[in-house]
């Protein structure tokens, strides 16, 4: 039923690491042994990045918490676990059986130690196991961090450059660097990798959180015999930093390192989203850890009809297409004028949009005269087409975004401060909002006053 | 006085049997699949016949994948849009769904699967391909939901394929004898036409399939043969009365509602034996033609019933009255049918049993015999080597082959009469198998 031409079009090279799609399992418990790895790879799964290696840890018992958001589990999740607490020579026995059955998924070996002797033998040891790559694991939160390894590396850009200066003096497969988004500055590891001579870097790693605290007891979730420490957060809700930090990477000028994007994804809109910002290809984890690796079957699929209806032959020809569109806030274009329209046929009349914009933004709904209608109406010369209205809606398509202006003008922050058009002083007549109809204070407790008379 | 009344014209026709499941919006969609928990090893797909992935196709509409949704419900099941309206759901994927156990009510699958199904074809989005041609070709004896998924199976395998359909128009009964509430006639079609378009099988219509003759014919025309041939007519009860006026076999009169409607005379006063499906199909669609009485008889008791508890309830809800432990013995009246002389029955030494000098008459103007459909011997009689069990089923293997190796069968005339899911199923692997034989794999 799909497609019979021959040529693989979801076929994936990242920095030379090939794999037979790009959706990859990210360096965690999915990819904790080569049983999972080999299930995974059996079900669909293009490549793994093995469960970080290193010395062996021990690891505590609870580990895991989870924002529920209103029924929907796990839309956030945290963790407080550290690398492998395997023995190196269990993993590495393993890499080789599972590239023994799947020579043509990419096997990525994580690594985390210390010393430059330690990074030099664990490196030979696992491309002696037959890895196709190397992740170097710069962004543990926790636990590690503290032993001046993990995020400690990949919040110091000089260190990181050094460290994966070591690494690139011994291997011989392509090396990942995995940056922490612990960082105000995403570019600055993310140069530092390129700097230290690394093929391709990965993002993000977990992010520095408290998932929540148990207000019975008084302690963070998870909790270890009524104690906790912070943790990292995954999942879903970390997906819109993620991207942004993809981003922020792909556009440092003439960067040019592939780019694998991890970060709440979940699904093939998911992944489309990360490549269109400039990821090669992408990582999962915390789905795994929901639904099992079956929700491979859903991307792949939904990958495949994609690029059928957009006509795209090729990854490459996706990495990055929406980066052109991602410009400085001062760059957009101030003519542009939406306001909002609401579809009556569609309305539910849950008059959500209503209090949004009343108490919200901008006051530029109103409610139907005598209540005759639940159904509300834009003030359209009050709208400044903010779009909170379409967000709140819960029917599809009811409220739409209508252009107003003609579509011929342009003109950016940085053109009027140019021409001198802008507000300087505090009470300039240029002001944005000048002239905009505000109600009266008062006006909102005018029943208080008039019961006051 | 009854809850609906006698449909006039084509617009009240409508009204009275307007659909009981209506498509989804787009935002219910959203919802409802947002619901869905993507269980491992899914219940409701061990439960469907035809094995949909369903926790795929619902996540596929929740990420917005409508055309791969589509193509994986009809990767498993080529009616995909008529079961999703006609299936029972509440005794197979939504009856299993795991929310079931929790005591909340179960994913809505069966109008999630049409919210998919309606996309690809109102917007006539093609996702099948007939395969490269291959030398063999097969005559399927019956164009209804059995011999239209074997059809599309083998023309998938790019083996040619002749269906031979009795009546003027397809689909079986999935045309001509689902309630109407279910599933209009246009929709039936549209999805025939969907398959036929993308894989381009021959139906003959008006061929009856019956004499030796025939059978020679299509045995040195074609190398195999499936036989999607259903039951035949309503069975005779074999009691005084039974060839009057007004009294119809349960099929046959739900065949002419479907396509008749409003112009189809109907009586006030209906009586409909029988304890299925069929006998509370048709009890509910006599409510609905605004007969002012409808009782349904049915010779055992309320637990011995075999229709489905929700089909009963929906008869029940349009005023259907039921008398249970009563058998028929005799249709009384002149030329036209006046009433229905009864005897009770109970159960005695484990046997079903009439009580002497318990008759009594009921009257009416329709008697509707939903007691079971005969089969087809004729054209059983007719092919060499045929072996037919003691219900009058055809006898298969585990491929859906019959003692004539030559044939191949599946549906109602092998199951006995079960669901359209059933025999969208039993065709398809017929025709797996037939595929396997004639291509050697």
């Amino acid at each position: 039923m799909s497609t019979k031409s021959s040529k693989n079009k979801l076929a994936s090279n990242l920095a030379g690491i090939k794999s037979p799609n790009p959706f990859w399992l990210a360096s965690a418990p999915p990819t904790n042994s080569g049983y999972q790895i080999m299930k995974a790879f059996d079900a669909g799964w293009g490549g793994a990045v093995w469960k970080t290696m290193g010395i062996p840890v021990v690891n505590t018992s609870s580990r895991y918490g989870a924002v529920s958001y209103k029924g929907n589990r796990m839309s956030g999740f945290n963790n407080i676990e550290l690398i492998s607490d395997r023995t190196l020579a269990d993993n590495l026995r393993e890499i080789e059986e599972v590239k023994k059955y799947f020579p043509d998924n990419a096997v990525v070996g994580s690594l985390m130690v210390q010393s430059k002797e330690e990074w030099h033998q664990i490196i030979k040891d696992v491309e002696n196991a037959g890895v196709d790559g190397i992740e170097l694991n710069f962004g543990c939160p926790h636990g590690m961090c503290e032993r001046g390894m993990g995020s400690a590396v990949g919040q110091d850009p000089e260190v990181l450059a050094l460290i994966t200066s070591w690494v690139m003096e011994v291997a011989k497969v392509p090396v990942i660097v995995k940056l922490s988004p612990n960082v105000s500055h995403i570019q600055d590891p993310a140069i530092a990798a390129k700097k230290g001579g690394a093929n391709a870097v990965s993002l993000i790693n977990t992010i520095q959180s408290i998932i929540g605290v148990d207000i019975d007891n008084f302690v963070p979730y998870p909790t270890v015999d009524g104690k906790s420490t912070n943790g990292g957060y995954c999942g879903p809700a970390v997906k819109p930093i993620a991207l942004n930090m993809v981003k922020n990477v792909a556009k440092i000028p003439g960067y040019n390192l592939p780019i694998s994007g991890i970060g709440g994804i979940e699904n093939w809109r998911d992944a489309v989203e990360f490549i269109l910002m400039g990821a090669t290809n992408v990582q999962v984890c915390t789905a795994v850890m929901h639904y099992g690796f079956g929700i491979i079957r859903e991307m792949v699929t939904g990958l495949e009809q994609y690029m059928s209806d957009k006509v795209f032959n090729s990854i490459d020809e996706m990495v990055g297409k929406a980066l052109p569109n991602v410009q400085k806030w001062e760059n957009l274009n101030l003519k542009y004028k939406i306001v909002a329209e609401i579809e009556e046929s569609k309305c539910i009349g849950c008059q959500l949009c209503y209090i949004a914009c009343e108490d919200g933004a901008h006051q530029a709904i109103k409610l139907s005269e005598n209540g005759e209608s639940r159904i509300p109406k834009i003030i359209e010369e009050n709208c400044v087409g903010c779009n909170l209205c379409s967000l709140v809606c819960p029917v599809e398509s009811c409220i739409s975004m209508v252009r107003k202006d003609n579509g011929k003008e342009e003109l950016t922050w940085t053109e009027r401060t140019e021409r001198g058009d802008i507000p300087t002083t505090f009470n300039d007549k240029m002001a944005g909002g000048l002239g905009h109809f505000v109600p009266e204070p008062k006006k909102a407790i005018e029943y208080r006053l008039s019961s006051k008379k | 006085m009854a809850e609906f009344k006698r449909p006039t014209n084509e617009q009240e026709f409508e009204n009275n049997f307007s659909p009981i499941k209506v498509l989804m919006n787009k935002s219910e969609a959203i919802l409802e699949s947002s619901k869905c928990l993507f269980c491992y090893d899914a219940p409701c797909t061990k439960a469907c016949p035809t094995h949909i992935d369903i926790p795929l196709f619902i996540r596929q509409i929740n990420s917005g994948n409508m055309t791969g949704s589509a193509m994986t419900i009809y990767a498993s099941n080529y009616m995909g849009n008529l079961c999703g309206k006609v299936c029972p759901v509440e005794v197979l994927c939504e009856g299993s769904c795991v929310y079931v156990n929790q005591g909340v009510k179960a994913v809505e699958i069966g109008r999630l699967q049409n919210y998919a199904t309606h996309k690809v074809l109102s917007e006539k989005i093609h996702i099948f391909s007939e395969g490269e041609k291959v030398n063999k070709k097969v005559a399927i004896i019956g164009g209804g939901p059995a011999g239209l998924s074997c059809a599309s199976e083998l023309r998938k395998a790019g083996i040619e394929v002749d269906i031979y359909e009795g009546r003027k128009m397809a689909a079986g009964l999935a045309l001509h004898g689902i309630a109407p509430y279910k599933i209009a006639n246009e929709d039936v079609l549209e999805e025939l036409n969907y398959l036929q378009e993308q894989f381009h099988f021959n139906i003959i219509y008006n061929s009856f399939i019956k004499t030796k003759a025939d059978v020679a014919k299509l045995e040195k025309e074609y190398d195999a043969v499936f036989l999607g041939i259903g039951n035949s007519s309503t069975s005779a009860l074999n009691i005084p009365g039974e060839d009057k006026k007004e009294v119809y076999g349960a099929v046959e009169i739900i065949e002419e509602l479907r396509m008749k409607k409003s112009n189809l005379v109907y009586g006030n006063k209906v009586i409909v034996f029988g304890g299925g499906n069929t006998a509370m199909d048709a009890a509910s669609e006599s409510a609905r033609m605004g007969a002012e009485t409808v009782l349904l008889a049915y010779r055992r008791s309320k637990e011995n019933m075999g229709a489905y508890e929700f089909e009963y309830d929906l008869a029940k809800s349009a005023g259907v009255k039921a008398y249970f432990n009563v058998a028929p013995v005799e249709i009384l009246g002149d030329e036209k049918v006046t009433g229905v002389k009864f005897i009770k029955t109970e159960i005695k030494d484990g046997k079903l049993k009439t009580i002497a000098g318990s008759e009594f008459n009921e009257k009416c103007d329709m008697v509707i015999k939903a007691t079971g459909q005969s089969r087809h011997f004729e054209l059983f009689d007719n092919i060499s080597k045929l072996e037919i069990d003691d219900f009058g089923r055809i006898v298969v293997d585990e491929n859906f082959r019959t003692t004539n190796p030559k044939y191949y069968a599946g549906g109602d005339a092998v199951n006995g009469g079960k669901e359209v899911v059933n025999s969208v199923a039993e065709g398809k692997v017929a025709a797996t198998s037939i595929i396997k034989q004639l291509t050697k794999i």
